[in-house]
């Protein structure tokens, strides 16, 4: 690892190159020898007959390899043709540029990373509880669709937006989303995609929190052991800023350590009658618990809550995906679930509703197209990156690792039982809550080839150590069961298979408090920034005062939500997740339509399709399915049509009506539904104002030409780093130069 | 490569992805910057500034 170093180096004026010519490089991606020609026409062929193994040779079963070798296969062809097209086409990174990270480096916010190091880090910040729970709930329409639009979208939507929005991010010092937005959208643009983002952070930390107390409820040995998280992150806090500054590593394996402990205490406590009555808790409660949580995590320092538990999440998240895959290439599970199911031509789906189109591309947002990631591919990463021409590597390259974290879920959920899954989806007001009503409901769904018993629900909760698993809705009790299944197989057998559901559990509940979290925060400044316009002390974010009203409103913004959700009568995942989808996925219109703004202004017109076809699918599927939550007649899908159902129901004197028991419940359906209507109606209409604005934009920079720019002004580069995961011949032999250069002055300290 | 090198190699991805590394790199900017001439922070300086300043500039974390 020679080029480690190649970062930090003296301002000679006879250095050596700091990009490979363009010419050696287009040379290089010509030259087709028989070893490459060879190698790339294999893994064509095991793609093509993955696909054939999955879409047209549909036997009783399907091994779950397949998945895996499809999805690796055309990452690999989508990396090495699609986003070298774009780079060449599109993007045209400069490597004589020099990167913020060089020209504005201060050691600190921006510092030159590694590109091997900072794919990592990168992946660790875009990749958390989405592409585990998107997958799962969209299991219920067969693995094929799911499984298509994970991998086809990445390779032509999600990759693509996450790559442009980090390179144009970086061409401008590491602005944020929402700045590029107001410089390439104006005013009205920007101001829509402010607030947008705004609400659409609400919702996302909202649906976040309801996983978690989904996952939570009525589970003492899951509430103990993630409850322990809190006091280990606080004592890792304490850890490093007191005693050992700087030793992440160190206090991220003694916080491992504990944490495993918490699980395996966890399965002890809940044993104990004190356990069982003190941590089996109702969802509101637990919803009440959190909100307060929120608020307290949000207004501590940092140093306290957030970073550790932030390194913990990582250390996990990192960890965990790695030995998640490996464990699906060795166990190979046999998947019995169809290709495609009822439910995505007839939309009566008891886990979401509505048909394939486009519910399917909302219900999977996170792994195939995730607006979310424009966040952070704008802004945080953007201040690290060493040499422009990485970013297709970490950008684009960094994502497809997130959809085949995506892939891996879906493996996981369809690997288990169909009737258990449809058991543990089916939301409280479907099966009643007991193993008898889920196994009526599930076998009365008429699916072929499903025969659930009570026997096997039963012994399924006492396997993974839960009292039941009946109507465990928000997907990750779901990836729980499918993890502790796999990786009973490898590690320890059934007899620990109570450890494996409680470490994905809690391994997914660690990452959703640490964007709760994190969201509050970002959301707080934004709300601050917002509201200064009006009075000018609120700009101030050090005002204690000020921080703490922007942090309640914040946090009642998505507390309410998430007592909607909780105490919904007609459950609620399954109402409110295609809210969150279609959140994230107008979220990715704007990254895209800003993209495209940026590109026409550019002059590369003839280009444009590349991004105007990822933002048009997104831009018709959100689109439509708000509207269809909006004007759709039918109840289970339109809130308005289900408002009007209950009121008419109310005002006919009725004290029951559908899945609502009482008068109350009905009120609270009306309720609920109203909220999520006025909010799909905002959201679409914010999409559509951007989105109009970044075509009139673009139409503009079509009259005049490419002309002006919002780029940082070139500075010349005095690095060189290879570009790609491993350097090229061309690479190496620049590197050799530099690294026979005599080394920087001796540093202090190490 | 010997295992020691493989060893070193995991160590080093390690620390770079938890950040670890984050003192060193900037000592190392700040001796490439200013010589050698300025006195950077110490290591406990440098950490407490850097959470002191993730309080005032919070990252979004993904879904």
């Amino acid at each position: 690892m020679a080029n480690r170093s190649a970062g930090a180096r003296t301002k000679d004026p006879k250095l050596p190159p700091v990009a490979v010519d363009p010419a050696i490089i287009e040379a290089a991606d010509r030259r087709w020898t028989p070893l490459k020609i060879a190698i790339w026409v294999a893994i064509a062929l095991l793609g093509g007959l993955s696909w054939v193994m999955l879409a047209v040779v549909r036997g009783e079963t399907v091994n779950a390899i397949w998945f895996v070798f499809a999805a690796v296969c055309t990452y690999f062809i989508g990396y090495r043709f699609y986003s070298k097209y774009i780079e060449k086409h599109l993007v045209r990174p400069d490597d004589r540029r020099a990167t913020p990270a060089e020209y504005k480096a201060d050691g600190k916010d921006f510092a030159a990373t590694d590109r091997r190091v900072l794919y990592g880090h990168h992946f660790a910040a875009i990749a958390g509880a989405g592409p585990l729970v998107g997958p799962v709930l969209a299991a219920q329409m067969g693995y094929l669709p799911g499984t298509i639009w994970i991998i086809v979208g990445v390779v032509l939507a999600g990759a693509v937006q996450d790559y442009l929005v980090m390179f144009f991010s970086m061409r401008r010092g590491g602005r944020s989303l929402g700045q590029m937005a107001r410089d390439e959208l104006g005013r009205v643009g920007g101001t829509a995609a402010i607030i947008a983002t705004l609400t659409i952070m609400v919702i996302i930390v909202a649906i976040l929190a309801l996983v978690v107390v989904n996952a939570l409820a009525e589970s003492p040995w899951g509430v103990f052991s993630v409850g322990m998280t809190i006091p280990i992150a606080l004592f890792m806090g304490c850890y490093l800023r007191f005693l050992r500054p700087g030793k992440v590593t160190e206090v991220s394996i003694i916080g491992f350590v504990l944490l495993l402990a918490a699980i395996v205490g966890g399965g002890a406590v809940a044993e104990t009658d004190w356990g069982v009555a003190l941590f089996t808790i109702d969802k509101v409660p637990l919803a009440i618990g959190i909100i307060v949580y929120g608020f307290i995590a949000a207004v501590l320092p940092v140093w306290l809550l957030l970073a550790p538990r932030d390194y913990l999440s990582t250390f996990m998240k990192v960890g965990t995906i790695l030995m998640l895959a490996l464990a699906i290439i060795i166990v190979r599970p046999e998947i019995f679930a169809p290709a495609v199911s009822e439910f995505a031509t007839t939309g009566t789906g008891p886990v979401v509703s509505g048909t394939l189109f486009p519910f399917l591309f909302v219900t999977i947002a996170c792994g195939a197209l995730s607006g979310f990631h424009a966040l952070i591919a704008s802004g945080t990463t953007p201040k690290l990156i060493q040499k422009e021409r990485q970013t297709r590597f970490i950008g684009y390259g960094g994502m497809l690792m997130e959809s085949f974290v995506a892939i891996m879920a879906l493996v996981a959920a369809l690997s288990i039982d169909r009737g258990i899954y449809f058991a543990m989806n089916a939301s409280a007001a479907a099966t009643g809550g007991t193993i008898e009503g889920a196994v009526a409901f599930v076998n009365g769904l008429g699916m072929t080839g499903v025969n659930l018993t009570p026997e096997m629900l039963a012994q399924t909760a006492k396997d993974v150590g839960e009292e039941s698993i009946v109507s465990r809705t928000g997907g990750a009790p779901t990836l729980a069961v499918g993890l502790a299944h796999i990786m009973q197989q490898v590690i320890g057998g059934s007899g620990l298979m109570a450890f494996w559901y409680h470490f994905a559990i809690m391994f997914e509940a660690l990452f959703i408090l640490t964007a709760v979290d994190a969201g509050t925060r970002v959301a707080r400044f934004m709300l601050q920034d917002t509201i200064g316009n009006v009075i000018p002390r609120f700009k101030n974010t050090s005002w204690r005062v000020g921080a703490w009203i922007a942090t309640a409103i914040m946090v009642a913004a998505w507390g309410a939500i998430l007592v909607m959700g909780v105490t919904d009568p007609l459950g609620g995942i399954n109402t409110l997740f295609p809210l969150f989808g279609i959140a994230n996925q107008l979220l990715a219109a704007i990254a895209l339509a800003v993209c495209m703004a940026i590109i026409a202004k550019r002059g590369y017109f003839r280009f444009l399709w590349i991004v105007a076809l990822p933002l048009g699918f997104a831009a018709v599927v959100t689109i439509t399915a708000s509207f269809l939550k909006i004007f759709s007649p039918v109840p289970a899908i339109g809130y308005f049509a289900q408002n009007a159902a209950f009121r008419e129901a109310l005002a006919a004197g009725e004290t029951s009506f559908g899945t609502a028991p009482s008068v109350e419940a009905m009120n609270a359906v009306v309720r609920n539904t109203m909220v999520q209507g006025i909010l799909s109606i905002l959201f679409v209409t914010l999409a559509i104002i951007v989105i109009v604005t970044a075509i009139l934009a673009t139409i503009r920079a079509a009259r005049r030409g490419a002309s002006e720019s919002s780029e940082d002004e070139a500075v010349p580069s005095k690095v060189f780093a290879p570009a790609g995961l491993i350097a090229t011949p061309a690479e190496k032999e620049i590197q050799k130069q530099w690294d026979a250069l005599p080394s920087p002055p001796k540093r202090g300290g190490h | 490569m010997t295992v020691v090198d493989i060893a070193r190699g995991i160590r080093w991805y390690v620390r770079g992805i938890m950040g670890e590394d984050a003192y060193e790199k900037y000592l190392a900017h700040v001796a490439g910057e200013h010589g050698g001439g300025a006195v950077p922070l110490t290591e406990r300086e440098f950490w407490r500034d850097r959470t002191d300043r993730q309080d005032a500039n919070p990252e979004g974390r993904c879904c």
